[in-house]
């Protein structure tokens, strides 16, 4: 019996990483840009998702995955009663979607028929961090509410985005959020991000973000 | 905490080169994780020691190698390290940084006798 040291240096996640690589193609086949978003629980993912719908569904024809963690369709039932096709992936209590979850959901869509797929992760902000879904664009919605001190707790999901959405911008009267102290953290961790501060309620900002993920859609399908 | 996919990913690329280097043990699973990467060493270790009996990494050691995160201070240009959370420049008390490195998260060697 001999004993040995085999160098490996191979990302542990890898095997996911490849499997995002196949759902990216997928996508791509099809000329859909898919957007990962991603938040804390009660954040307002859901309805920011919603009042997006509504922005882009004149003029693109979009479908939703929701990741949750429990078998309850509320937020599933909401895109539906819209008219957009929904597609509730139930995690079985893993705290994350991942691209084996995503490549599967995949197959209850008609993506033929698509221009955007809007991903709605598990609410958590250290999981989906680490697991690439194949999406195009990374995407956090960051409430008012949660706190100005978010970007210095939970670093990896602040590095890995392509676009900020600050949501409920219409409580910062009546909250104690260092509006400075926040973009601060982020442009440490990603100098440059797009950032939008919106509010669903108001529908402050939405028209800009709306513009921004229009622009994104339209230059993906002239690829 | 999504350790348990993490311990499984480890587990799969532990077995798979054991594999293929003929190994009948694995004796040790040196591992490379960064601060910024969000992982608990216990909890690994936990789901560790469930999911690897009854393979042949059964009792390996998990070794984590945790190298600090590189900073550097936009204001000052002083680089440091930390190995924990985001912390202001330790010169000039600025949080206007930039993160040079501290994101690694990868199985780096495993120890195998055959």
């Amino acid at each position: 019996m001999s004993s040995l040291k085999v160098p490996i240096v191979q990302r542990i996640l890898s095997a996911n990483e490849t499997l995002a690589e196949t759902v990216r193609q997928r996508f791509d086949d099809h000329g859909i840009f898919a957007i990962n978003v991603m938040a804390s629980p009660g954040a307002g993912k859901t309805s920011l998702i919603l009042r997006t719908i509504e922005k882009l569904a004149p003029t693109y024809r979009i479908a939703v995955v929701e990741g949750d963690t429990a078998p309850v369709t509320i937020d599933a039932d909401k895109v539906a009663n819209r008219g957009i096709p929904a597609v509730q992936i139930n995690t079985g209590g893993d705290c994350h979607l991942d691209a084996s979850m995503m490549d599967s959901g995949l197959n209850q869509l008609p993506l033929s028929d698509l221009d955007l797929i809007i991903v709605e992760n598990v609410g958590n902000l250290i999981c989906p961090a680490a697991f690439q879904l194949g999406t195009h664009a990374n995407v956090l919605i960051a409430s008012i509410p949660e706190g100005d001190d978010k970007p210095y707790k939970y670093p990896a999901i602040y590095q890995g985005l392509d676009v900020l959405l600050i949501s409920k911008l219409d409580l910062l009267p009546y909250i104690d959020f260092r509006m400075d102290y926040f973009k601060q953290g982020v442009e440490a961790l990603n100098p440059g991000l797009v950032t939008f501060a919106t509010s669903a309620k108001t529908g402050q900002g939405l028209n800009e973000w709306a513009e921004w993920l229009s622009q994104k859609i339209q230059a993906h399908r002239q690829r | 905490m999504h350790e348990l996919s993490v311990t499984e990913s480890i587990l799969n690329i532990a077995l798979q080169n054991a594999k293929t280097h003929s190994a009948a043990r694995v004796t040790a699973i040196n591992l490379v994780i960064g601060p910024l990467a969000s992982i608990v060493d216990d909890s690994v270790q936990f789901y560790w020691d469930l999911i690897s009996e009854h393979t042949i990494c059964q009792g390996a050691k998990l070794n984590f190698n945790r190298p600090p995160a590189k900073i550097r201070c936009q204001n000052c240009n002083h680089e440091y390290e930390i190995t924990r959370e985001l912390i202001p420049c330790p010169e000039c008390q600025s949080m206007n940084l930039s993160v040079l490195s501290g994101n690694d998260f990868f199985v780096d060697s495993i120890e195998i006798e055959r």
